[in-house]
């Protein structure tokens, strides 16, 4: 077509292997695209590699092989070439007491965008945006700790949204959650104009939210596909322990 | 859980001295103590002065006697030396209610007593009307350096996580029937306390982990640092209490 400019992919994964420096072999050649705009769920056991890989994202760890390129911006050691990934990277830790550690919510949105150069009026109306975008504009000046745990969760999806991120990495976003909670989160995660990569081992929440899923198991890419069309195939998912809750028959909503 | 008891000194309210920002308070507090122990022991009519000046900015605070001695009883372990000076002491001797104490003791006791008690008063005071976190402005606007303040920092966020896991991890083992009553006993506490820190010591590498991941460079980025900072207007108005002591002391000096 002409005129038509493709636009990088939001993530791109290539043949990216680690070993940990005990020698230990995490990931094993890892390929895996994610379009803009795209919500991919990967789901994988305990053990699989998971966090790891999520850890290459924004250039904490680095590859022994392979690259990771986000919106088209491969990353490197070099400071502001990672200064860059790590804007446009936005990863949710699992735990929020890890992700929130200033002694207010406003503060703690804050500390990304300023770290990116933000300051006065301009930091101000990122973090009441971010806020705004997680239902939590009237907590801003509340301690964290005096938040539920659903609440903290949505203050640290706040705290990497204030970045304006390519792509937003949830490491297990329904852990500890009651479901009212759940259901809020899934929510404001669908409403979000953002690429979503949702680390999970929550089956149905993965259906919930992601059209397609990936399989990581033992360091490798074991399956890619329609989330609905994995979660049919029994034999796949008992193959990588992974398993549908009691009573749970996956079909298109 | 863990909430609500993180202000066991601040007292919620609305007045003058709470208005005032961080800074000067620190300051004027600072100030205010140097001037106390830098007064001779033998100017009682100067302790007098100071008391005064403490009741005058507890009253325009709206801090009560009792909420400020209750607390003060803290200095109770620290002072408990001073107690022992008139018995102790030597020199010249006096007899009070049949007991002979020593005059020089008495002295001492007094001048431990007397500036320990006001020093702990006018913290109580700042305490009272700052909170932690406007504390840590405040240091940080007096140019402490950053590091100290970033622990502060850290301090006031994970206190009540810890506590929150110290007191989780006692409930379970009291769950299984650890009851100790004797030294001997506290094996399952003391492997708690080090599960503790392992646990503290695994969350501040994540916690690192988040930081660097939004871009954390090893400085703290200047987050509205500026914004509400002491005008010269409230410098001046925090400066009375001190430049009073301080005139109170210099006095004193040149008196005695």
């Amino acid at each position: 077509m002409i005129g038509y400019v493709q636009q990088p992919p939001s993530l791109d994964v290539r043949g990216v292997r680690y070993a940990y420096p005990d020698g230990h072999v995490a990931l094993h050649g890892v390929d895996l695209t994610v379009p803009r705009g795209e919500r991919v769920a990967l789901l994988g056991p305990n053990g699989a590699g998971k966090t790891t890989l999520v850890l290459h994202l924004n250039g904490i760890l680095t590859p022994t092989g392979g690259t990771v390129s986000v919106g088209g911006l491969t990353v490197s050691r070099d400071r502001d070439t990672l200064a860059e990934i790590r804007r446009r990277v936005g990863i949710v830790f699992q735990d929020p007491d890890d992700q929130l550690f200033l002694p207010t919510v406003a503060e703690d949105v804050a500390f990304g965008p300023a770290n990116l150069g933000l300051r006065g009026a301009e930091l101000t109306a990122r973090v009441d945006e971010a806020l705004a975008a997680v239902g939590m504009a009237e907590h801003r000046d509340r301690a964290p700790h005096h938040l539920s745990f659903g609440q903290r969760r949505r203050v640290a999806v706040a705290t990497v949204l204030a970045m304006r991120p390519e792509i937003l990495v949830l490491d297990e976003p329904s852990s500890n959650l009651d479901p009212a909670a759940r259901r809020e989160l899934a929510e404001i995660l669908r409403g979000l104009p953002v690429t979503l990569l949702m680390v999970t081992h929550d089956l149905p929440y993965a259906a919930e939210l992601c059209d397609r899923s990936v399989i990581l198991d033992a360091g490798r890419v074991v399956a890619d596909a329609p989330t609905l069309e994995l979660l049919s195939d029994e034999r796949l998912l008992a193959e990588h322990r992974l398993e549908l809750p009691y009573g749970f028959v996956p079909r298109p909503s | 859980m863990g909430a609500g008891h993180a202000h066991m000194l601040y007292r919620e309210a609305s007045s003058p001295v709470h208005r005032l920002p961080p800074e000067v308070k620190i300051a004027a507090m600072v100030v205010f103590t140097v001037a106390v122990v830098a007064t001779p022991r033998a100017a009682y009519w100067a302790f007098g002065g100071y008391a005064l000046l403490v009741v005058a900015v507890a009253a325009l605070a709206r801090v009560g006697p009792r909420w400020l001695l209750g607390r003060a009883l803290i200095e109770l372990p620290f002072v408990l030396f001073a107690f022992a000076l008139p018995f102790f002491g030597t020199g010249e001797r006096v007899d009070v209610a049949g007991l002979s104490l020593s005059v020089d003791g008495l002295h001492g006791a007094w001048n431990i007593l007397a500036k320990g008690t006001l020093g702990v008063l006018a913290s109580l005071l700042l305490a009272a009307t700052t909170t932690t976190r406007d504390l840590i402005v405040g240091l940080d606007r007096l140019r402490c350096p950053q590091i100290l303040t970033q622990i502060a920092t850290f301090m006031l966020r994970y206190l009540d996580v810890l506590v929150g896991e110290a007191r989780r991890m006692r409930v379970a083992r009291m769950s299984r029937g650890d009851d100790p009553r004797f030294l001997w006993q506290l094996r399952g506490f003391a492997a708690g306390v080090g599960a503790l820190f392992l646990r503290a010591f695994e969350r501040g590498e994540r916690v690192y982990l988040a930081m660097v991941s939004r871009g954390y460079t090893g400085r703290m980025p200047a987050v509205w640092q500026g914004a509400g900072a002491a005008t010269a207007g409230q410098w001046a108005a925090a400066a009375t209490v001190p430049a009073i002591a301080a005139t109170i002391a210099a006095v004193a000096l040149v008196l005695t």
